[in-house]
């Protein structure tokens, strides 16, 4: 299966006064799943749309392998999309579905449905091949749409939020697979979505998109491990805020000196601590005083008040819930990993 | 940049507004005619319409039709709600078997039109001319009938939108009567339904003649067509201004009933 | 462990308390349907029931199949045929030109000031035109309408030369054409409103063009709808009296204005209850066209909802 690159440079659109792209700048390498990530109204889904052929760009370039295709209508850019749900077709059954891009190849009717039928058990629903959409649930649907996006092989596949109408269980299940279908057949990907958790355990790159440009770009463990802003820090995943003071390129927080993420100037800051950086231990002359305990399984997450009134929370493991009742005093440690700082 | 995307979208607009204006200049000739036709002798048949008292000593029977055509709105309007609402609310909540069969019968004027349903009324108004008189106005009661399949669509539909069953559970549990509940809980919910079913009577009111006419009864419609054969210009003045009338009312509609939908969605 | 025993124990008695109760109940829900199931049976089965009884009832009451074989006489037959053919002709006319108008105006978003001006001319003239219609007519392309003097006066063409056609049947397709056309942007709108801008767009990423989208997807998808409006426009053609009895009034060539012959004329003996036997007809046709319509319209309620 070929497999193309993509490149899109200063891709700006604008609707009314709103620049729903501003200037983004986004590679794809060849094979490769990428996630944007971001809230609604960030210009993610526009970058993908114009990349699809269905929305225009008012400037910029969309390379694909060494192609400029933006003067190239979406019926010959030869994409695959999975769109947010409702997609399929009606009046046609799964696998006549997924036979609509073939049939347009001029394939031939074995071929063809030999291929659909390949593809419907590639995405696990091989035996429900006759049935109509509306007899297929949401989740369902969806695979089938996939299979529909991938029969044709094409260059590059789209999925525009496709999990976001589903239930949640169903949600974890379909991401596991789409992954490991894209693995399997190595189809260069652009998936969409403004779930923080979804994208990063899906894609081997996430870019956090904001205001129609793109904020920051790297692995999933680089997004949340250092993010390079405090949008990013405060988008993906949980942070406590906490009033510290920067000098240099440290931060003071809670007794606690902290390394810096980028330079702020020095003076009174608010810093993004996440809830594995700190820790609670039990100190009946302690300052804190636990207010909320949430199990999550092995993991639990507890909520300290401070003095002033300022709430921290803590993630650890669950077996040491038991030493940690709501109301007992407890002493608030930061473990030293470098933190994001807002000013003010 | 090429702009793909933005020429089918002028491509759709243009076709839009060619297809828009040939609708509106052949919907528009009609009543630019019937206006031409009643001001081609002067304006005298628009000063008698606009003065209503010479109106009707110089056209009784004008007067007549409009007379008894405002009565059959109110009262059929008045009966078509009270038969139906109370009706289909009570068959969702106790009666759920009979569902099916209420609608059947409420669609059922659909497949039989004006025409047949006035063959089978003559000898039914005839015991209804014993009981309460031959006024043209209890012509209301055979209105009814034409107006149950679009009454019952609009609020059968309107009671879909809600959960009428756990609505009144609700107010059940809170300590309501049936009474208060549907005079209190469930009318205000449905109210946009109730006001388009009593809309659709209207014009549906407004604009019968069949039955009226071969009931030897006298309507608005009645009216304007027996004016036609002493003085055309007049009949073609009051239809002119019946269907702009009807127009104007639709189009307001058209507002209020948007409106209410918006504020259902947000809150 | 003792509740589920004393549970076991205590039911029958509750049941049959409940039984009876339940029974009563019943009754007195059934009593706040009556006024309903009242009124539907004096104001429109009584009605049914007497045309269908009196089509085959003669003058004297006895039955007989005298009226139902009279329907086979010669101008009867041609009525039906007519008033087919009018129906037909003005469902197919109005179907193809009311979907291009409505598909003109689904194009301009739901809220739009042009939807709201067009479904409210539509509205005034499928639901309201009747005797007013007639008249708009004649002050158009009657005698001295404004149309037929315009074209004699400035352009020489007497649109009359070849007989007064608006008061026969090609006016009447032209009148009906005005209240046809309507009614289809009204019932075809909501079935154009669930086509989903996302199966388009699934069309083109699969590499289809426009005409491949209209002709496999959206033309498939609407069928339904569209043959069903088509129906529902000829029953309405074949019900509507009201703008032929304006327009036509001498001679009945459609199967309405042969009722109303039959109901006003009372010098011919046993026209009435022919009357009814045409009246009977006119019910079956109308049955049919909307039965074919109600299944239709299911299959266009699942796929466009």
């Amino acid at each position: 299966m070929t497999s193309s690159g993509v490149r899109l440079s200063a891709l700006r659109r604008k609707f009314g006064n709103v620049h729903a792209l501003d200037g983004l700048d986004l590679d794809l390498a060849p094979g490769e799943l990428v996630a944007l990530l971001g809230p609604s109204g960030c210009g993610k889904t526009t970058a993908l749309r114009i990349l699809a052929g269905l929305e225009d760009a008012d400037s910029g370039r969309i390379i694909v392998g060494d192609r400029d295709i933006a003067n190239v209508p979406a019926n010959k850019r030869g994409m695959g999309m999975v769109f947010q749900a409702y997609s399929l077709f009606p009046h046609l059954t799964a696998i006549e579905n997924v036979e609509f891009g073939l049939r347009l190849r001029k394939q031939s009717s074995t071929v063809r449905r030999r291929r659909a039928q390949e593809m419907l058990d590639l995405v696990g629903i091989g035996a429900h091949a006759a049935r109509f959409p509306q007899q297929l649930s949401g989740g369902q649907q969806q695979r089938v749409a996939l299979a529909r996006a991938l029969a044709f092989e094409p260059s590059v596949l789209l999925l525009d939020e496709p999990l976001s109408a589903l239930d949640a269980k169903v949600r974890v299940q379909l991401r596991e697979e789409i992954r490991r279908i894209q693995l399997e057949v190595g189809t260069t990907t652009l998936f969409v979505t403004h779930d923080q958790e979804e994208a990063l355990a899906i894609a081997d790159r996430v870019g956090v998109m904001r205001a129609g440009q793109l904020e920051q770009i790297g692995s999933p463990e680089d997004i949340y491990r250092t993010p390079a802003t405090p949008f990013v820090a405060e988008f993906v995943g949980l942070s406590n805020r906490l009033a510290g003071r920067v000098t240099g390129d440290v931060v003071e927080v809670l007794d606690t000196k902290l390394p810096l993420v980028g330079s702020v100037q020095d003076g009174p800051a608010t810093a993004l601590v996440r809830p594995e950086s700190v820790d609670v231990t039990a100190d009946p002359a302690g300052a804190g005083r636990v207010v909320a305990v949430s199990f999550l399984g092995p993991l639990a997450r507890v909520t300290v008040a401070l003095p002033d009134d300022t709430l921290v929370v803590a993630q650890l493991e669950s077996a040491r819930l038991p030493e940690l009742p709501t109301g007992t005093a407890v002493r608030v440690v930061l473990r030293p990993v470098p933190v994001v700082v807002s000013a003010g | 940049m090429a702009g793909l995307r933005q020429r089918r979208v002028r491509r759709q607009r243009a076709l839009r507004w060619i297809v828009v204006t040939l609708f509106a200049v052949l919907t528009l000739l009609p009543l630019v005619a019937m206006f031409e036709f009643t001001t081609r002798d002067g304006w005298d048949t628009w000063r008698v319409f606009f003065d209503w008292k010479a109106l009707g000593e110089t056209y009784p029977i004008l007067w007549t039709g409009m007379k008894a055509s405002f009565w059959l709105v109110l009262l059929s309007v008045a009966l078509t709600l009270v038969l139906l609402v109370p009706t289909v609310v009570w068959v969702r909540l106790r009666l759920p078997r009979l569902r099916r069969v209420v609608e059947f019968v409420s669609l059922l004027p659909l497949t039989i039109p004006a025409i047949v349903l006035v063959v089978g009324l003559a000898p039914v108004y005839a015991w209804v001319v014993y009981f309460v008189g031959g006024s043209s106005v209890t012509l209301f009661l055979a209105y009814t009938v034409l107006a149950l399949p679009f009454a019952y669509r609009s609020i059968d539909a309107g009671l879909s939108a809600i959960d009428v069953r756990t609505l009144s559970e609700a107010a059940r549990s809170l300590g309501s009567s049936w009474a208060t509940v549907m005079w209190r809980v469930v009318l205000p919910n449905i109210r946009s339904a109730v006001l388009s079913a009593a809309f659709l009577t209207v014009a549906l009111v407004l604009g019968e003649f069949t039955i009226a006419s071969l009931l030897n009864r006298a309507n608005i419609q009645v009216a304007i067509n027996q004016l036609g054969k002493s003085s055309a210009t007049m009949s073609v003045a009051v239809s002119l201004a019946a269907l702009v009338l009807a127009f104007v009312l639709l189009f307001l509609l058209s507002f209020a009933g948007r409106r209410r939908n918006r504020e259902r969605k947000t809150s | 462990m003792t509740a589920p025993t004393t549970g076991t124990l205590g039911a029958p008695t509750t049941t049959a308390v409940r039984g009876g109760r339940r029974h009563r109940s019943r009754l007195r829900d059934l009593l706040g349907v009556v006024p309903f199931f009242v009124y539907v049976v004096i104001f429109l089965f009584v009605p049914t029931i007497v045309v269908v009884v009196g089509a085959f009832a003669g003058d004297d009451g006895r039955p007989t199949l005298d009226n139902i074989s009279a329907l086979a006489d010669d101008y009867i037959v041609e009525a039906f045929v007519r008033s087919i053919t009018l129906s037909a002709a003005t469902a197919v006319l109005g179907a193809v030109l009311g979907a291009v108008i409505a598909y003109a105006v689904v194009t301009a978003g739901p809220d739009s000031l042009v939807r709201r001006l067009v479904t409210s001319a539509c509205g005034v003239l499928a639901q309201f035109g009747g005797v007013t219609l007639a008249f708009a007519f004649i002050a158009t392309i009657g005698f001295s309408g404004f149309v037929t003097v315009f074209l004699k006066d400035s352009l020489g063409i007497d649109i009359f030369s070849g007989g007064v056609w608006l008061f026969e049947l090609p006016g009447l397709v032209l009148v009906y054409t005005y209240f046809q056309v309507p009614l289809m942007v009204i019932v075809f709108l909501p079935a154009l409103d669930g086509i989903r801008p996302q199966w388009r767009e699934a069309t083109e990423s699969l590499g289809g063009s426009t005409w491949y989208y209209w002709r496999r997807v959206a033309a498939p998808l609407l069928a339904p709808a569209f043959l069903g409006s088509t129906l529902l426009l000829f029953a309405n053609a074949f019900s509507a009296y009201a703008t032929a009895a304006a327009l036509v009034s001498q001679g009945a060539p459609i199967v309405p204005l042969q009722i109303r012959s039959a109901l006003t004329s009372e010098v011919l003996l046993g026209r009435e209850n022919l009357g009814k036997a045409m009246a009977l007809g006119m019910v079956l046709v109308v049955a049919l066209v909307m039965w074919l319509y109600g299944l239709l319209q299911r299959r266009t309620a699942r796929w466009l909802d």
